[in-house]
């Protein structure tokens, strides 16, 4: 396999230029993918034989849930390789990944308490789901606050690494022990989520929104990460002649 | 259509408030990681055209 | 290789024996937390005993918590951390042996302070083995991925809270699972495969864990 797109990364530059080209369309893909699942998912899917209406917010929770835990494990991949490799992309690909992770999953957590309420009664149940979202959401901040509290730039995303690479290896233990605990305190309990038997009216606008939401993500990513990549390059030729550019088409 | 008319639609069988407020929530969380990028970008490029006129009367 | 393993022991526990006042902290800790709950949620014994697995391990894993900000600070602010950073040793072998001093002086100090507490929490005296070998196993764990955050804290100026932050997280699989030995004990269930759970999970992370330390550590010393 050619690995040479790998090492072009190192590039800050190429970097630059690629995302530039990707950014449109991945944009596009997001804003009509999710649209589309929106209008599939909150219209046309039939009700849920038991919870009715309410079953509709899966299409947000669930998106929103799969994009917390990627984003993570994308954040320890990307401190794999700017520890191994060094490339600063990977140091800025954490460091403005994360925020975004951060609001994924307060999307999901949120949702996924709302949707609790018609379904158990209940505004918060600790389930095992929900509390391992929450979980997730302490390592983000962790992550986060790491972070903004070491001064030199090249540390902090050294140690950000190291802490993301620890919280991914803890993951799995993490989910598989509030799996059991959970079932330890709550032996009867509803999944969130439908087990397989969904009808492709049902599951088909949750793909797409899923995809929707991974272009999102890829998207507003890479506006952070140019914007970040410009701010460092700051001294370089072709940076000012970037900035240069979007100056001069009004801002 | 599962829903025979707009209100019906927006009453979503009495569950409405929930989906509802599920999905302002979402939406505002996901327009907020929209803007806030996009802004920080014009935030800086206004920076950058303001300190080039400054270097440049000098 | 191994005589730098125990001269670094034996140094720990000289500093440690200099202050010995300090070696009562963390367990002091543990009691005035164990005895806040009866005065919070009143006296009745079937609570507090409902309540004992919990809470014994809460209050063990915030005063684990509260030693570890020191771990390394000392010898950062000394310049020791940074001669053993550049030095031939093995890093990894300093600072297992620094996290070991830091277990036997901390956390087993805390197991066996523990009986005491349990009888006091209205445990029976016959699960208190069960109790001893759970925080036995547990305890390594919780001194191992504190010192992980101490590593990457070190050099902050209020690492303290933030070391908090990023390791509390991290301690709900051990929590989980020692909390959940005893409640199986209480109910006189079979504890032995959450036993090996534990054992398990110290193994790991007594195996990876102190390459993430020395990581941690170098970073910390390079900025």
């Amino acid at each position: 396999m050619n690995w040479t797109w790998f090492h072009k990364l190192g590039s800050p530059k190429w970097f630059y230029q690629i995302s530039g080209r990707w950014l449109p369309w991945l944009s596009v893909c997001a804003a009509l993918l999710i649209m589309v699942g929106l209008v599939l998912g909150l219209a046309f899917a039939p009700p849920d034989y038991q919870q009715g209406n309410s079953f509709r917010i899966i299409y947000l929770h669930v998106p929103a849930a799969f994009l917390a835990q990627s984003t993570y494990i994308s954040l320890a991949i990307a401190g794999v390789v700017g520890l191994v490799w060094k490339m600063k992309i990977a140091d800025i690909a954490i460091q403005q990944a994360a925020p975004i992770g951060a609001w994924m999953t307060v999307i999901a957590l949120a949702t996924g308490a709302i949707w609790g309420k018609p379904t158990w009664g209940a505004w918060w149940v600790w389930d095992a789901r929900l509390t391992a979202m929450l979980i997730l959401l302490f390592l983000y901040f962790g992550i986060i606050a790491l972070g903004h509290a070491i001064s030199n730039r090249d540390s902090a995303a050294k140690a950000c690494a190291i802490l993301a690479i620890v919280g991914v290896v803890n993951i799995p233990i993490i989910k598989y022990s509030v799996d059991w605990w959970n079932t330890l305190h709550q032996p009867a309990t509803f999944t969130v989520t439908k087990k397989p038997t969904m009808p492709i009216e049902m599951w088909l606008p949750l793909l797409i929104m899923t995809i929707g939401f991974y272009c999102f993500f890829a998207a507003v990513l890479l506006v952070r990460m140019r914007l970040e990549v410009l701010r460092r390059e700051s001294r370089t030729r072709w940076a000012q002649e970037e900035v240069a550019r979007q100056i001069g088409r009004g801002v | 259509m599962s829903f025979d008319s707009f209100a019906e639609f927006l009453a979503m069988g009495n569950h409405g408030v929930y989906v509802w407020s599920a999905y302002g929530i979402g939406f505002v969380i996901l327009l907020l990681n929209v803007v806030s990028p996009l802004l920080a970008r014009q935030r800086y490029f206004k920076n950058e055209a303001r300190r080039l006129r400054r270097e440049a009367q000098q | 290789m191994s005589n730098v393993f125990i001269l670094m022991l034996l140094r720990e526990t000289r500093i440690v024996f200099r202050r010995p006042a300090e070696l009562v902290n963390p367990l002091v800790f543990f009691t005035i937390v164990i005895a806040l709950f009866p005065l919070a949620v009143g006296p009745e014994t079937q609570l507090l005993q409902t309540l004992s697995p919990g809470l014994i391990w809460v209050a063990a894993l915030l005063a684990v918590l509260l030693s570890l900000d020191g771990l390394f600070r000392s010898d950062f602010e000394d310049g020791s951390l940074e001669q053993w950073v550049v030095s031939p040793h093995p890093l990894v072998l300093l600072v297992l042996a620094k996290v070991l001093a830091h277990w036997l002086y901390c956390g087993l100090a805390l197991v066996m302070l523990s009986p005491l507490l349990a009888i006091m929490l209205g445990l029976p005296g016959d699960r208190i083995p069960t109790l001893l070998l759970s925080l036995l196993l547990g305890t390594p764990v919780l001194s191992l991925l504190g010192a992980v955050g101490a590593a990457l804290t070190v050099g902050l100026k209020r690492g303290g809270i933030l070391l908090a932050l990023l390791i509390l997280p991290l301690y709900i699989p051990v929590l989980i699972l020692g909390s959940g030995v005893m409640q199986a004990a209480l109910h006189g269930l079979p504890t032995a495969g959450y036993l090996l759970w534990m054992a398990a999970l110290m193994m790991f992370t007594l195996t990876l864990a102190p390459f993430a330390i020395a990581a941690g550590l170098r970073i910390s010393v390079g900025e």
